[in-house]
């Protein structure tokens, strides 16, 4: 186990009530401050569970607590990361994601996608890019037809991005999964694109792959590389309480901060 | 006044509502006339066994409740204890037997969705759970199909909702095999200064209705769950109501968010027999009456009656009285989180329970009646006959390597990953020791070194043999398990689950129970501050093994001292700690006997309450002062089993010394009480250790160094060596492949 981190134990200043209004104008000066902090914000719909989870992990690692964006709010503050955290949003009474993808909410993370602003999902924030076409392929229910919460081991596969730059290409690591729809799947084509365009960001290994996902696929990029998407939680493997740290660097290199 | 009374009571109805002859009367005499339909489906609501403890009352109240740190005590929807700096846990465990052998998946379902609601009732953000599950025979055709849709549906509802799973117990027993139980705990985390209750303050005050809207699902559910089974079970399924975790998340989200307004003045969710009991409750508590006005209450189907609306037991509901200037706020919250907020009644001064449905009043009950007046019995029951203790030279006789191999990889002593993997075990980041040892347990947040252990016990096996010793051993294991991560036990939940009390045996068996819980709360000042009582667990008139569940809570200051139970390196002295010097000595009731050669026969081992306390706080401080680098307490399978637990946990091996001239199946698979297993980081030969040693010499607590830890296998003295490969194997094994098969 890596060495406790003793200035990440106790309490993250996390908002407990979701703000309906974004302090634009005070992200607007950070925005022309020189060396300002890397802004984040995280999406929350109705039904997400791990949100808090993730905004200890930015607050915890960046430095800075996220702006929190109801999905009701009308506009995304100005920030370089946008992300969706896990959970079940709207129940997933629908296919997992389906219902938030379609939000209009995720117009405007659609327009910040393509204008650079760097988009990451984690598990349920992973399901509903694809659902809204962010990334391709889908994600099927377990091989095992059960939910499935363990720690399993991954391989970064690229690390020519700003995600995964913090971890060593090939480096293994270990991260928690929690999911009963993970098993990704996308057709031969989409497959060789992903693979062939070094678009495969982290992969199950060492025969820990829980759901059944082709090519062990465990993380993908969007074309561009600035939209990601993995079941995985990395939030949940932070400091020395979770057993370990090696979600760390992934969240480190997005907020320019050392792991 | 004209009652709608179109429905004829009859004898036949009055017993269809699980009401007996001389409960009628006292209905007849309480109100002076004849009950409406509706009233009869209200009194049949709170006066069943589920809502009225009418069987356990008076035993209830020998329990010991109270203590420095309990700020609220059984009575309301959870307990609430002290754990310092303006911060408690809201706990409470809850049966969801009956639903959860009907319609396993939305029965457990519901089981949890129930215990998170009463935990965040009371303005706690839950943030553990717990289950207890008990299923029949492997062998029986049920069981499979059961355990499968109860931990689907346990970990449907718990995984979405968003609170891990930390802790639980699964056990196999053909004494189920008619009646499984689901035994639901939840904790929360609340400030001292923000606790909300169920008493109604204020007369003229608007009670409202939230979350989500009634249907025709659950009704009667409540008096189902007072009754045994027959062979009609399957008639029974339209009683068991359906979950809605999405909903549920957002009325935790929208309740705490209300509650941080001001506008609360009392709330009660909706639970068993939903509005007629959360309203007569609230009214009851407060000393007032209240009157709804079921035109009002947000529906999910047209044509419901009154009867049907008052008892609905649909999910995710709540009543609150709400402060009326803050109205708008309360709707405004309600709102955001797409959630019914509806004004469907107010508080009065005469003490009447009114319901009024299309104009007219279909209910016109005293308040206090409903529920003071329920009745209460002194159930006749019968001194348990304690079987006889098992003769000194009876041990029969078996390798001890296979027999620690066939337990280690036996229903009863293998691992749980595949029911707790299906769980989630990290969600909110605090998780510090997830399911498989001793006690889950979690950081607390808004501290910077706190913790709580959670666990939940019970050795079924022990409370039929001798149910007052087998209900001092629940406490005192669950006390145990708390104590062998380095918490202080703090405050218990229990969960007593017994066939029908009507038959004084079964009676007898609760009575004595409840004197073994009291006893064991009082001496290792524990006390008990919520609970549940679950009865007519029956099928055919087939009991099941009396089940008094405890579910403990304690408190580590510091959670980065909490120890695991695997080994942790090799080189380290192995202490058994507590219990007779000849280490194991008690083999009736085991599993070794049970599982090994199908006897049940003998007493169980009895717990002296006074070594238990004194051997756990030597433990406790032990693990405090960091020479302790890992601890189990000893339970089912005895030494051998716990030394094979640690191994396979920590992936090493260790070589144990049998103690000489005394039979080494008794050494390692007796059951004896009140012991620990503790490997340290002190070197053997060393004055540290001599200090440790004198020390418990003058406690009067044996402390023997039987082994070290190191190598591949594991070395039961002159035994053959078990791989730590084989042991894993076989331990891993049986679940999935029992699920698979």
């Amino acid at each position: 186990m890596v060495a406790p981190l003793s200035q990440s134990r106790g309490e993250f200043p996390c908002p407990l009530a979701f703000s309906s209004k974004t302090d634009h104008k005070a992200s607007h000066q950070l925005r022309h401050s020189k060396d300002r902090p890397m802004k984040a914000a995280v999406i929350v719909f109705p039904g997400l569970n791990r949100d808090r989870d993730m905004i200890a992990a930015l607050t915890k690692i960046g430095g800075v607590a996220p702006a929190v964006v109801w999905h009701q709010d009308a506009d995304i503050p100005d920030v370089d990361l946008i992300v969706i955290p896990g959970g079940f949003s709207y129940g997933d009474y629908l296919r997992c994601g389906a219902i938030a993808a379609r939000s209009p909410m995720m117009d405007k993370v659609r327009e910040r996608a393509a204008k650079g602003t760097k988009v990451l999902g984690v598990c349920n924030g992973f399901q509903i890019l694809i659902e809204a076409g962010l990334l391709p392929g889908a994600l099927m229910r377990n091989t095992s037809l059960k939910f499935v919460c363990r720690e399993v081991k991954l391989e970064v596969t690229n690390t020519d991005n700003a995600f995964t730059s913090g971890y060593a290409k090939g480096q293994i690591i270990r991260c928690p999964v929690a999911h009963h729809d993970g098993n990704y799947f996308a057709d031969a084509e989409t497959l060789a694109a992903l693979e062939g365009d070094g678009r495969v960001a982290f992969r199950y290994a060492e025969g820990t792959n829980p759901n059944g996902s082709i090519n062990n696929i465990a993380g993908i990029l969007n074309a561009e590389k600035n939209v990601l998407g993995l079941m995985p939680h990395p939030e949940n493997l932070i400091e020395s309480a979770h057993g370990g740290v090696d979600g760390r660097a992934l969240f480190a290199a997005l907020l320019d901060k050392a792991a | 006044m004209t009652l709608r009374n179109d429905i004829e009571i009859t004898p036949q109805l009055v017993a269809d509502h699980g009401l007996k002859a001389d409960e009628y009367q006292k209905i007849l005499d309480l109100i002076g006339r004849e009950p409406t339909y509706t009233e009869l489906g209200i009194f049949s609501a709170m006066w069943n066994e589920h809502c009225s403890y009418k069987s356990s009352k008076k035993w209830l109240r020998t329990l010991p409740t109270t203590g420095p740190r309990v700020i609220q005590g059984p009575g309301e929807n959870a307990g609430v204890v002290d754990i310092g700096d303006g911060q408690a846990v809201v706990f409470k465990m809850e049966s969801h037997n009956h639903p959860s052998f009907i319609e396993p998946y939305q029965g457990a379902a519901t089981g949890v969705g129930g215990i998170l609601r009463d935990v965040f009732t009371m303005g706690a953000r839950p943030v553990a759970a717990m289950n207890a599950l008990r299923f029949g025979a492997p062998e029986h055709e049920k069981t499979r199909h059961l355990v499968h849709g109860v931990v689907a549906g346990v970990g449907g509802y718990g995984n979405s909702f968003g609170v891990p799973t930390v802790a639980g117990e699964v056990e196999f027993d053909a004494r189920y095999n008619g009646n499984n139980l689901v035994n639901a705990f939840a904790a929360g985390l609340a400030d001292t200064d923000k606790i909300f209750y169920s008493k109604a303050e204020g007369v003229g005050l608007p009670v409202v209705y939230l979350g989500a809207k009634t249907g025709r699902d659950g009704v009667g559910g409540a008096t189902m769950a007072s009754a045994e089974f027959g062979d009609d079970i399957e008639e029974k399924r339209p009683t068991v109501q359906v979950g809605d975790p999405f909903t549920e998340k957002r009325l935790l989200e929208a309740c705490l968010e209300l509650m941080a307004t001001g506008a609360v003045i009392a709330i009660q969710d909706m639970g068993a027999a939903g509005l007629t009991c959360s309203a007569v409750e609230m009214g009851a508590k407060g000393d007032l009456g209240i009157e709804l006005n079921l035109d009002k209450v947000p529906v999910r189907e047209e044509h419901m009656t009154a009867y049907e609306m008052m008892l609905s037991e649909s999910q995710e509901r709540m009543l609150m009285v709400l402060h009326p200037e803050k109205e708008p706020e309360a709707r405004a919250v309600f709102e955001k989180w797409e959630l019914d907020f509806a004004t469907v009644g107010k508080t009065t001064d005469d003490l009447r329970f009114r319901v009024l449905w299309k104009g007219e009043e279909v209910a016109n009950l005293p308040i206090k009646g409903l529920g003071d007046e329920a009745p209460e019995y002194d159930r006749p029951w019968v001194e348990p006959k304690i079987p006889a203790a098992l003769a000194a030279d009876d041990v029969p006789q078996m390798d001890v390597a296979d027999a620690l191999l066939k337990l280690i990889g036996g229903h009863q002593c293998s691992s749980r990953r595949w029911v707790y993997e299906q769980y989630d075990t990290m969600i909110q980041g605090n998780s510090v020791q997830r399911p498989g040892g001793d006690a889950g347990v979690i950081r607390v947040l808004g501290h910077d070194s706190k913790g709580l252990a959670f666990t939940s016990d019970v050795n079924p096996r022990y409370c039929e043999a001798n149910p007052y010793e087998g209900g001092k051993q629940a406490v005192a294991e669950c006390w145990r398990n708390l104590t062998a991560t380095g918490a202080e036990p703090l405050a218990a939940t229990d969960n007593l689950n017994f066939g029908n009390p009507e038959r004084p045996e079964i009676m007898g068996q609760l009575v004595k129970a409840v004197g073994g819980i009291g006893e064991a709360c009082r001496a290792l000042d524990f006390p008990i501050v919520s609970g549940n009582v679950s009865l007519y667990n029956e099928t055919n008139g087939q009991g099941i093994l009396p089940t008094p569940t405890i579910g403990g809570v304690g408190l580590l200051p510091d959670w980065q001292k909490s120890v695991r139970i695997g080994f942790a390196a090799a080189n380290q002295p192995i202490l058994l700690v507590g219990g007779p010097a000849l280490r194991g000595t008690h083999l009736g009731q085991s599993i070794y006997l049970r599982d090994l050669f199908d006897r049940r026969d003998g007493d169980a081992p009895h717990v002296d309450l006074a070594a238990e306390r004194k051997t756990g706080d030597f433990v406790r401080k032990l693990i405090r002062s960091g020479v302790v680098t890992a601890c189990h307490d000893l339970s089912d399978g005895g030494l051998g089993v716990a030394l094979a637990e640690m191994a396979i946990a920590g992936g090493l091996g260790a070589t144990v010394v049998d103690v000489e001239g005394h039979d080494p199946l008794l050494q390692y698979f007796g059951e004896d009480q009140g012991r620990y297993l503790l490997t340290l980081n002190l070197d053997p030969q060393g004055d540290e250790i001599a200090a440790l040693w004198a020390e418990a010499k003058a406690l009067g607590i044996e402390a023997p160094w039987i082994g070290t830890t190191g190598g591949t296998d594991l070395v039961l003295g002159k035994a053959k060596p078990v791989s730590v490969a084989a042991l894993t194997t076989a331990h891993e094994g049986w679940f999935p492949n029992y699920m698979s098969a």
